[in-house]
């Protein structure tokens, strides 16, 4: 039950943890990213997404930018507190009194194609079949629905998206022929919510415009 | 309040700037915002998320939750003293809240009190899974529709800051400031309908706050004045309603109906075409045309101009 999906957008950040105060990308999309595109078209807690492949479409090139920021979270002891009061009194948050500049390396005009496919998780019910999820997610996908609109690693860079129907041709790599081989280093491959949130990685090589996520994890993973 | 949102949206806005500076980029000595392989300017999405905000603060009862100066009041610890006076702070605050149920409705309450956490969603430091809010509109960044020059424009203030200054430069001190002659952006946006209505992700954003967000594009200029801005104008506001929640059309397809062209002389361009290079400068709205190409529109997509 395997799909290919067409995702491009003017920028995309996929931020690298160790440099997630002034964000930096890794070059090219993470298996967690795509699975958050494939769940933002379809997605029902009996089925779980796996990214096979991630093929590269255009030449990994970045931009920086400065945005103000706020350094703090929403407070859920105060909300808890203002709850009880009954008021929203002094639960505003004061942005400039908790400014904080922070850079954003971002990857500019990316595409790719997700190859993925998924499994039936111990949610599913008897109403539950595989056929019925692909038929959903193909359809949506051919038609742009969507049940929130995917983004590339973080909100403000929309992501467009195409399903590639089953034997039709993938678009077109613009990746020079020289660059179509590149050892990523280790990558996010995804947060294991089962086990408590822990970060997965992997060491990600691409071979001629292909990451093999597979095979990559089959070369051995990382924690 | 009305019902929450069961329509997905995207939209197209267009606002210029005449002689002002629409978003000063912190790392460049606050000049506007460039991309550096075309020229054309941008405003980021949190800029114009600010001023929404500030719209919705200043013309509607609704409690903004991120709130600019010290519009909300600052009686922020003396509440905390008033009414949990034996709460040993950090220490609680930390652990709160464990079970889930009571972090949902914690977050239900927050989405009911807070325009701008229905709409935009808020991180909510609590440790579950709950704690985190989408909200259903999500701005991109706007991008200018040609190539834009940024002016430094220097100025002189005829008093000094300290006596130092006075002694030192005669009483006159110099500064800067950056403007764009003209500019006119396009921005794109989405409400996806599922997280405003869903029985668990939706934040309850409802009809009434879709129609408050459409004002507040429209009119957040407006309230927006300052020495930096020069004059901010929404110029355009293109909607496209979609019958179902999940969309009936592409994203794409519906925002490449929506055409710019340069107009001189009353003859339209297509923008960056041969000679458009030779055109004067754009300096006005009317030296623009938007195209909304209306045509064989695929069955339950509604345009809607405002």
């Amino acid at each position: 039950m395997a799909v290919r999906l067409h995702v491009w957008g003017e920028r995309a950040c996929f931020t690298r943890p160790e440099l997630k105060v002034e964000r930096v990308s890794y070059d090219v999309i993470t298996p967690s990213a795509a699975r958050g595109i494939l769940e933002a078209v379809h997605w029902k807690p009996a089925i779980r997404w796996h990214i096979d492949r991630i093929h590269v479409l255009k030449p990994i090139r970045f931009q920086s930018f400065r945005r103000n920021e706020v350094g703090a979270k929403a407070s859920a002891a105060n909300a808890t507190s203002a709850m009880k009061r009954g008021t929203t009194q002094g639960l505003g948050l004061i942005v400039d009194e908790n400014r904080q500049q922070r850079a954003t390396l971002a990857l500019v005009d990316v595409a790719y194609v997700i190859e993925a496919h998924f499994t039936m998780t111990d949610r599913a019910g008897p109403e539950d079949s595989a056929a019925k999820h692909i038929s959903m997610f193909n359809r949506r996908a051919e038609q742009g629905q969507c049940f929130h609109r995917p983004c590339l690693g973080t909100r403000e860079f929309d992501a467009e998206f195409a399903l590639v129907p089953e034997g039709a041709p993938l678009p077109t790599c613009d990746l020079a022929p020289e660059k179509r081989h590149a050892d990523f280093g280790w990558m996010l491959h995804d947060v294991d919510f089962a086990n408590g949130n822990t970060s997965r990685f992997y060491r990600a090589v691409m071979v001629d415009g292909v990451i093999d996520v597979n095979a990559c994890l089959a070369e051995g993973a990382a924690r | 309040m009305s019902t929450p949102v069961t329509n997905r949206y995207e939209f197209v806005l267009f606002f210029d700037v005449t002689n002002g500076n629409p978003n000063g980029d912190p790392d460049a000595g606050n000049m506007p915002r460039l991309d550096p392989e075309t020229n054309q300017g941008l405003v980021s999405d949190v800029a114009m998320k600010r001023k929404v905000r500030n719209y919705v603060a200043f013309a509607s009862d609704n409690r903004i939750y991120m709130s600019e100066g010290a519009t909300l009041n600052l009686q922020h610890d003396e509440a905390w003293k008033a009414v949990m006076p034996g709460v040993s702070k950090a220490e609680e605050k930390k652990k709160l809240p464990k079970d889930e149920a009571k972090a949902r409705e914690l977050t239900a309450w927050m989405c009911a009190n807070f325009w701008d956490i229905r709409t935009f969603g808020a991180v909510m430091s609590t440790g579950v899974n709950a704690g985190q809010v989408r909200g259903p509109v999500q701005f991109s960044f706007a991008r200018s529709v040609e190539p834009i020059l940024p002016l430094e424009i220097s100025i002189t203030r005829m008093a000094a800051t300290t006596e130092k200054d006075a002694e030192d430069k005669g009483g006159r001190t110099m500064g800067r400031k950056h403007i764009v002659p003209y500019g006119l952006y396009r921005a794109h946006g989405y409400v996806s309908a599922p997280l405003a209505s869903h029985a668990t992700k939706g934040t309850g954003f409802s009809e009434d706050d879709l129609e408050l967000l459409w004002q507040a594009l429209e009119q957040m200029f407006d309230h927006d004045r300052s020495a930096a801005r020069g004059e901010m104008a929404t110029r355009k506001l293109i909607l496209f309603r979609h019958e179902s929640a999940l969309g009936n059309a592409r994203a794409q397809s519906l925002f490449d109906r929506v055409t710019v062209q340069r107009v001189y002389q009353g003859a339209p361009y297509e923008i960056g075409s041969e000679g458009t290079g030779n055109l004067p400068p754009a300096r006005q709205w009317q030296d623009y045309q938007v195209l909304i190409d209306r045509g064989g529109l695929t069955g339950g997509v509604e345009i809607i101009e405002r």
